[in-house]
């Protein structure tokens, strides 16, 4: 180096060695097509915004690549965390998580876990709010919960009133466990496949209450045919139709809240230039205005978070998941 | 009110560019629904991220014209080479690839598009004029009712096979064991896994048929030594207005498919029990039910009008509540979000444009379908002229493509294999295998239904029959269980004699 | 025919005593909200064990019929067989498609006696189209090798 750098010549030399390397080191791009992996099936919340997601990179050119997105639900998602656990320093693997990161290992035992991945980014995260049937008399979660409690559901066995929920031990139950824990009262509760499957449910009368997401119900309570009673947050949704609706704590004087991550991972020992590519990648998607209307539209909480406040806050939930599992009996045993 | 609405649709649907969408539709879907493993929902998924920079009615055109494509793609290969494309085109075979095998490939396949034209036509008829009403009555099916319905669609098959009654029994329970495999959806456990991870997505409906039908059918044909016989197939139009000739004597299971269909379709419940119901009542009430299995133009008619009404009828519930009925419809109501719509109730006052555009496009997406595939009959009958030794590996590789693209796992390709195995053991020792397969579809809806009912309930069984729409379906379904025990009995009461044996079935 | 049935009854109880034990793992009782996981797994399974014992008796007490296969029927099936499953297992190493392109080669030429000259394009071009079709247009991976990788996929 020193024997290069002392002639005019050998600087020029190093100065363009330099300016040429630089860029070729930083901008790692994707060689091969993206697997975007989705561990749920075809047209729940997670797919959706998986393939919205492939969707503005190719409408507005985002990468140089396609993304292929590959649906693997089996196993409450386990096969589809296994699947990317197994492409250890791969970089052209990517998978959006939802509650099951935490749920499905803690209640299956399969082995897996958010430290086998490599944490990329959060993009939002979904709301959980108390819905009823908009012919019930209903009009407060309080007025709902007096019912629940004295088995006031007539058309059900025994009184005993029926909350419908996406899968068993998932969010929904932990919701619905949580409730029930904190006001002492009992629902029958039934599991159904899909979200979307459950707000029809409730809107068909076959069950008493729902904790669905707000996308999946908003079209039903447009149409007048469900009521939410309150959000499972410590602070209402600041959009324009959905602030009228009190939080848990408002409305029950109990603090129940909870949040599902629409968050992205990498293959485990995910190259260092390949998170950070994918990181620019999620922030310029992020802005788009084509995603800000889908959270809109859907009152998703926006959270865009990447690196250590990530992790932190994965790591936070990782730990509230198995207390909540832990109180509700859903561990596996 | 519907005419009116449906001619303003049609201003929207019959321009230029979303003719030219549907035409684009139709071909890339007959290419998706011919290959088995790919079917519609895939192919949607696939094309929807290339609609975003479209106007939402014309992608709208795209994908359901897609759909149609692979409804009607879905019968070519059964018919041809005994593989069902699509699920709900398994029953499509049990008639149609006898058929192509005695040289009748192209009526087989008119035969199929026709109906399949003739199902979605009295569907999309009934969603024009009755689209609200009839998403009323979809919301009363809870748990209880799709159990009932399950429970009807079972019945209606049992009984009509012949064979050695063990044998059908074995072979329903393998079906139901099978469908058991994988998460319980109930309790969330993991079943009959034994803790390997391939094992927990279950065994998958479409690589069981691709293995028992079609590879067990190449092991089979080798084995007699026979090559398809299709040489003999005719290479023009003719054939289509032949069978057109004889089409409207059918006219009777045209009717009942288009009811079973639409009905089945309506709210989540399925084109492939459907066309399995179909099917099961055509022989019923045939006067020639011993044919059927042998290679009868009506064991084709039946089943592709009911799965064609279904597959149209699906649209409805997504259109009207913002439920798919069909996993491809789920990819199109992700897709109505994305492009800024809002499914559901609403969607027929706020956006009548996007709605009455897209119901017009079910009429013309479905001419133009059935014109398409029709012209090409001839082609498809003539692929059976391909030497056999050429043909055979190139149906084991799209085989092995299919089962694969379910789940992009190596895993399902060695099903398929040992299923082919299997389906030509079981064929040569008499174990049917058209009740495995009904019991592999319906086992998994079946166990949730029942077990969901019974949460409802807190256990009592009592559920089924205090539910009026329950009720009445579960009171058809017993009658139809206990069918076989009665007949002698009425026979003999009428005087009438005893019936010759049934045949077996495929 | 008869050998095989029994063959056939045995493997068939077998996997129904699988059934069994991982339905008693999972519990096979009745609770309170309905039947737990293992309750319909373990009742088809006994039935479909009880048929089979019963079909397992009713063939043994039938005579002999003519075999399964004859060993000139058996021939073909094998040859359709085994390429098959090898070419299945060459998937793990060298992807979908050279392995299926391998596969038709070897069927055409030395199953079908092709010649070369219809052999070779078809077993090439197949596999090409199915590339293009699937990786490149429909956007559906399928398992790739080495020489996949080297084209940059």
């Amino acid at each position: 180096m020193t024997h290069l750098t002392r002639t005019p010549l050998g600087w020029l030399t190093l100065l363009v060695l330099l300016v040429a390397a630089t860029p070729v080191q930083a901008a790692w791009e994707p060689t091969k097509p993206i697997e975007f992996v989705i561990p749920a099936g075809t047209g729940g919340g997670a797919d959706q915004m998986a393939r919205l997601i492939a969707g503005i990179a190719e409408k507005h050119k985002l990468t140089p690549r396609p993304i292929i997105v590959v649906n693997k639900a089996g196993g409450a998602g386990a096969e589809g965390f296994l699947h990317v656990k197994g492409k250890k320093g791969d970089a052209h693997t990517i998978i959006i998580t939802l509650s099951n990161l935490f749920t499905t290992p803690l209640h299956t035992g399969v082995p897996f876990s958010w430290h086998d991945l490599t944490p990329i980014a959060r993009l939002a995260l979904d709301q959980f709010i108390l819905w009823v049937n908009a012919e019930t008399p209903y009009k407060t979660a309080r007025e709902y919960i007096n019912a629940v409690k004295g088995k006031q559901c007539k058309e059900r066995e025994g009184g005993q009133c029926i909350m419908g929920g996406t899968g068993s031990a998932q969010e929904d139950q932990i919701i619905t466990i949580q409730l029930e824990q904190a006001l002492g009262l009992k629902f029958t509760y039934v599991p159904f496949k899909g979200g979307g499957e459950v707000c029809v449910n409730l809107v068909g009368k076959h069950v008493d209450s729902t904790v669905n997401n707000p996308i999946e119900c908003v079209s039903h309570w447009r149409a007048g045919r469900v009521r939410p009673l309150a959000v499972f947050d410590t602070a209402r949704i600041p959009e324009a139709d959905w602030k009228d609706i009190p939080t848990v704590k408002e409305a029950l004087g109990v603090d129940i809240h909870y949040l599902m991550l629409r968050g992205i991972f990498g293959a485990p020992d995910m190259p260092k230039e390949a998170v950070e590519w994918y990181v620019g990648f999620l922030k310029k998607i992020y802005d788009t205005p084509d995603f800000k209307d889908y959270l809109k539209q859907g009152a998703l909480k926006p959270a865009f978070a990447t690196g250590a406040e990530y992790v932190k806050w994965v790591e936070e939930n990782e730990k509230l998941h198995r207390e909540l599992m832990a109180k509700g009996g859903l561990l596996k045993k | 009110m519907g005419l009116e609405n449906l001619f303003f649709g049609f201003q929207i649907a019959i321009t230029p560019f979303n003719l030219f969408m549907a035409v684009v539709g139709i071909t890339l879907g007959t290419i998706i629904g011919v290959l088995p493993g790919l079917g519609g929902a895939n192919g949607v998924a696939i094309l929807l991220p290339l609609t975003f920079t479209m106007p939402p009615t014309s992608a709208i055109i795209l994908l359901t014209s897609l759909y149609w494509g692979a409804l009607f793609g879905g019968a070519i290969t059964s018919v041809l080479f005994n593989i069902p494309g699509e699920p709900w085109s398994v029953a499509t075979t049990f008639d149609g690839y006898p058929l192509a095998r005695q040289g009748q490939g192209g009526q087989a396949l008119t035969a199929a598009f026709t109906s399949s034209f003739v199902g979605a036509f009295f569907s999309i008829v009934l969603i024009t004029f009755f689209a609200p009403l009839l998403a009323e009555i979809a919301l009363k099916f809870g748990p209880p009712e799709f159990f009932a319905i399950q429970l009807l669609t079972f019945s209606s098959f049992v009984g009509l096979g012949g064979g050695n009654p063990l044998k059908s029994l074995v072979s329903i329970l393998i079906g139901f064991i099978l469908a058991a495999a994988g998460l319980d959806i109930v309790t969330g456990q993991l079943r009959m896994t034994f803790g390997f991870t391939e094992l927990m997505k279950g065994f998958d409906f479409i690589v069981a048929v691709i293995g028992l039908f079609g590879i067990g059918e190449i092991l089979l044909t080798v084995e007699e030594g026979l090559s398809f016989r299709g040489a003999n197939a005719r290479m023009n139009l003719r054939v289509v207005l032949d069978t057109w000739k004889v089409l409207p004597r059918y006219w009777r299971t045209f009717v009942r498919g288009s009811f079973i269909g639409f009905w089945m379709g309506f709210k989540p419940g399925g084109a492939t029990p459907a066309s399995f119901m179909s099917y099961a009542f055509a022989k019923r009430f045939s006067k020639h039910a011993d044919r059927f299995g042998k290679g009868e133009l009506e064991g084709v008619v039946a089943p592709e009008t009911a799965a064609h009404a279904a597959g149209v009828a699906a649209m409805l519930p997504m259109l009207t509540l913002g439920i798919p009925g069909s996993p491809t419809a789920a990819v199109m109501l992700g897709g109505l979000i994305i492009w800024g719509l809002q499914p559901g109730p609403l969607l027929f006052k706020e956006k009548p444009d996007f709605v009455w555009g897209l119901i017009a496009s079910m009429y013309t997406g479905n001419i133009i379908g059935v014109l398409m595939v029709l012209a090409f009959v001839p082609f498809f009958a003539a692929i059976l002229r391909v030497p056999f030794a050429i043909l055979t590996p190139l149906i084991i590789v799209l085989c092995a493509i299919g089962s694969y693209a379910v789940h992009n796992s190596m895993i399902d390709i060695w099903y398929m294999l040992i299923f082919g195995v299997v389906g030509y053991v079981f064929k040569k020792l008499d174990y049917p295998l058209a009740p495995l397969v009904l019991a592999l579809v319906l086992g998994d809806l079946a166990e949730n239904a029942l077990r969901q009912s019974l949460i409802m309930s807190q256990g009592t069984m009592t559920i089924f029959l205090t539910r009026p729409i329950s009720g009445a379906i579960t009171a058809v379904a017993i009658f139809f269980f206990l069918l076989p025990l009665i007949t002698p009995w009425w026979r003999r009461w009428r005087g009438l004699p005893a019936p010759a044996p049934a045949p077996r079935e495929t | 025919m008869r050998v095989a049935d029994l063959v056939t009854a045995v493997v068939l109880m077998a996997l129904g005593g699988l059934a069994l034990g991982d339905s008693l793992r999972l519990g096979i009782g009745w609770g309170t909200d309905g039947p737990q996981s293992g309750f319909f797994p373990f009742w088809l399974a006994v039935i479909m064990n009880a048929a089979c014992v019963v079909i397992f008796v009713q063939v043994l007490r039938r005579p002999a019929t003519k075999p399964f296969v004859s060993r000139r029927q058996i021939g073909p099936v094998l040859a359709v067989l085994w390429p098959a499953t090898a070419a299945v297992a060459l998937m793990h190493v060298v992807g979908l498609y050279v392995a299926a392109a391998l596969y038709m080669g070897f069927y055409m030429r030395w199953v079908g006696h092709n010649r070369w000259r219809a052999v070779i394009p078809l077993a090439i071009g197949v596999p090409v189209v199915a590339f293009l079709v699937f990786e490149m247009w429909f956007l559906v991976p399928m398992p790739k090798g080495p020489l996949e990788a080297w084209l940059g996929y």
